[in-house]
């Protein structure tokens, strides 16, 4: 019966509603448990895309990358507690208070390091994430603090198969945006023609005039930023805690690991597809749900060591 | 030639120091440093002279400690066997952790073993056998083959069994640096195209290494819980595979002595900064940062560059 289910899901659905109460629920799950995919994997996409782009440039894993998510988070709550500052404001605001604090990081850390081993910037980043978490952790101890639905978009639409909260939809909508934006900037802008060329050949791209330097801090600045979207969108669906971010980074980091660090796109679509697989193993069989991207990484490991996007 | 009369004059010093210690402080406490000194010279095999950051240690670590509190607390088996069984299950682990590791390097290389550990933590999380957020309590320490009591009324004793252990570990790691193989493992540290072809199979020398480096880590582990009499999730963290790089990176990453002296300072600090809470969290984080700025040798690291510029 469930099997009917995986291959078409509307088709499935309609097919599957007059055959009874029983399966009608079924399929509620079952897609309740897609949207939940779809949430993580807009989380898994933004970040990792954020992560792709540091290293592409940067060569260096950012560790910081979990911490400055749930800063993300923070600020959106803060500038709604403090400042009356709604959604909307954190939309805007988050991700460019983080971006500066990252622009921080590489200009005053990061940036004496790229003569070094790689290992030393994944090192100093995952000192900076123990402190900034360490820190939020003492000021507001470990549990989660409440941030509600922006009022727009609260309520749910009745989809007949499946109850849809307009929040959700909103976040996967509004990542895809993010996602594609940063894709066609990247890809098919001038200046991602330039950042492509920095990735390639660094000291050429600088002989042409252009600052590369400078262009290397605004893409860490943009990779964080990036990252504190992903916390504004998560906020108002888990709530803000200081360890939002460190136990998300490392599925993170296995998805980075299952697509390879190559191509823009292709840390789209492995986010997006391993929330929708995280997805329906939560509904199949929930007691892999935890572990199943990590079986998928070690899968892909034995079969293509790269990554399904990556180049040697 | 004076190489080794410094290492010989550093491991007088640290054997005495080490043998006098529970006349001096805790035998539980001096018996928590050696362990985790072990844990740290474990790992700095691997990073230290193959080159290879492991960010996922805690799973040896952590499951050797399970296994050895299964082993004693629900089978009996004397302690001596249970701490055995424990590294046996490092190192069966190791095999299979590393053969998936190993296909990559460098940064890729710690995100694997990052996510492999956190795999092996919600594994934990979830078996029946380690009971979930309890751990396993009841570990029965008795009699040391049938002879010497080592039972928790006998703490000194238990010491100097932990110290012979250790000890015992200390001069087999210092072994494998100097044979043959450790000479081939630094050549691929060095420039692994060349060990190649020279006709070395690089991938096997790294998985030997990798396992040597997890079974002394599951080693440290399994003692750790005949020290204390339960195993824990705490072990098998995330936290704790950043500890171990901290103590090492601390103590001087790639020196014999570093690890040991890494983490004596870093257990002490947790043990007199208790009461401060997340603020441990921030201070670690700190010290890597500084170490990685601008202390990258490392304590010991720095003491042997001292002494070489005196000799000059």
């Amino acid at each position: 019966m469930r099997g009917n289910v995986i291959p078409a899901p509307d088709g499935g659905a309609r097919g599957q509603a007059p055959s009874g109460i029983q399966s009608g629920m079924n399929t509620q799950a079952l897609f309740g448990q897609l949207l939940i995919g779809l949430i993580n994997g807009s989380f898994y996409a933004l970040l990792s895309l954020g992560l792709a782009v540091i290293f592409g440039l940067l060569n260096i894993i950012n560790f910081t990358h979990g911490a400055l998510y749930m800063l993300g988070a923070f600020v959106a709550y803060f500038l709604l507690e403090k400042a009356g500052l709604g959604y909307w404001w954190a939309l805007a605001i988050a991700p460019v208070v983080v971006g500066i604090v990252g622009v921080a990081i590489e200009r005053l850390m990061l940036s004496r390091l790229y003569k070094l081993d790689h290992l030393y910037g994944l090192l100093l980043t995952f000192g900076l994430a123990l402190m900034i978490e360490g820190g939020f952790q003492h000021e507001f101890g470990s549990a989660g603090l409440p941030y509600s639905i922006p009022e727009s978009l609260q309520g749910v639409q009745n989809l007949g198969f499946m109850y849809l909260p307009n929040y959700r939809a909103w976040v996967i909508f509004a990542s895809l945006v993010v996602c594609f934006s940063t894709w066609f900037l990247v890809e098919r802008t001038k200046l991602g023609a330039y950042l492509r060329a920095a990735t390639e050949n660094p000291s050429l791209v600088q002989t042409f005039g252009v600052n590369v330097p400078r262009m290397i801090t605004l893409t860490y600045g943009l990779g964080v930023g990036l990252a504190a979207l992903a916390g504004v969108f998560a906020a108002p669906i888990y709530q803000v805690s200081p360890q939002m971010g460190s136990s998300l980074i490392i599925v993170v980091f296995a998805v980075v690991v299952i697509g390879g660090m190559g191509s823009i796109m292709g840390s789209i679509l492995t986010g997006f597809g391993l929330g929708i697989i995280e997805g329906l193993t939560k509904y199949f069989y929930p007691e892999a749900s935890s572990t199943v991207i990590f079986v998928i990484m070690a899968i892909v490991l034995m079969i293509r060591p790269q990554g399904l996007f990556g180049q040697r | 030639m004076s190489g080794e009369r410094y290492e010989r004059v550093a491991f007088a010093v640290m054997f005495v120091a080490f043998a006098a210690a529970p006349f001096v402080i805790y035998p539980a406490f001096g018996m928590q440093l050696l362990c985790f000194a072990l844990f740290a010279c474990a790992f700095n095999l691997l990073i230290g002279f193959g080159g290879l950051l492991s960010f996922g240690h805690a799973m040896f670590f952590g499951m050797g400690s399970y296994l050895a509190a299964q082993a004693s607390a629900v089978w009996g088996l004397p302690i001596e066997i249970a701490i055995l069984t424990g590294a046996a299950t490092a190192l069966v682990l190791g095999v299979a952790s590393g053969f998936i590791a190993i296909r990559r390097q460098g940064i890729y290389f710690a995100m694997i073993t990052l996510a492999l550990a956190q795999m092996v933590y919600f594994f934990c999380l979830r078996a029946p056998f380690t009971g979930g957020e309890n751990g396993i309590q009841g570990v029965k320490r008795t009699k040391l083959v049938g002879l010497v009591d080592i039972g928790p009324d006998h703490p000194v004793a238990m010491y100097y069994f932990v110290f012979a252990i250790f000890i015992l570990a200390f001069l087999l790691i210092h072994r494998i640096i100097n044979s043959p193989f450790g000479q081939v493992l630094k050549a691929i540290r060095e420039n692994e195209p060349r060990a190649i072809s020279l006709g070395y199979r690089t991938e096997r020398y790294k998985l030997a290494a990798f396992v040597m480096s997890a079974t002394l880590a599951g080693l440290a582990g399994a003692t750790k819980a005949a020290v204390t009499l339960n195993a824990s999730l705490t072990d098998v963290y995330w936290t704790m595979s950043g500890e171990v790089v901290l103590m090492t990176l601390l103590g001087g990453m790639g020196t014999v002595f570093g690890p040991v002296v890494g983490a004596v300072v870093i257990i002490s600090m947790q043990l007199y900064l208790a009461e401060l809470g997340a603020w441990v969290t921030i201070i670690q984080g700190g010290i890597f940062v500084f170490c990685v700025l601008a202390f990258r040798r490392g304590i010991v690291g720095e003491i042997e560059a001292w002494l070489r510029r005196r000799k000059t």
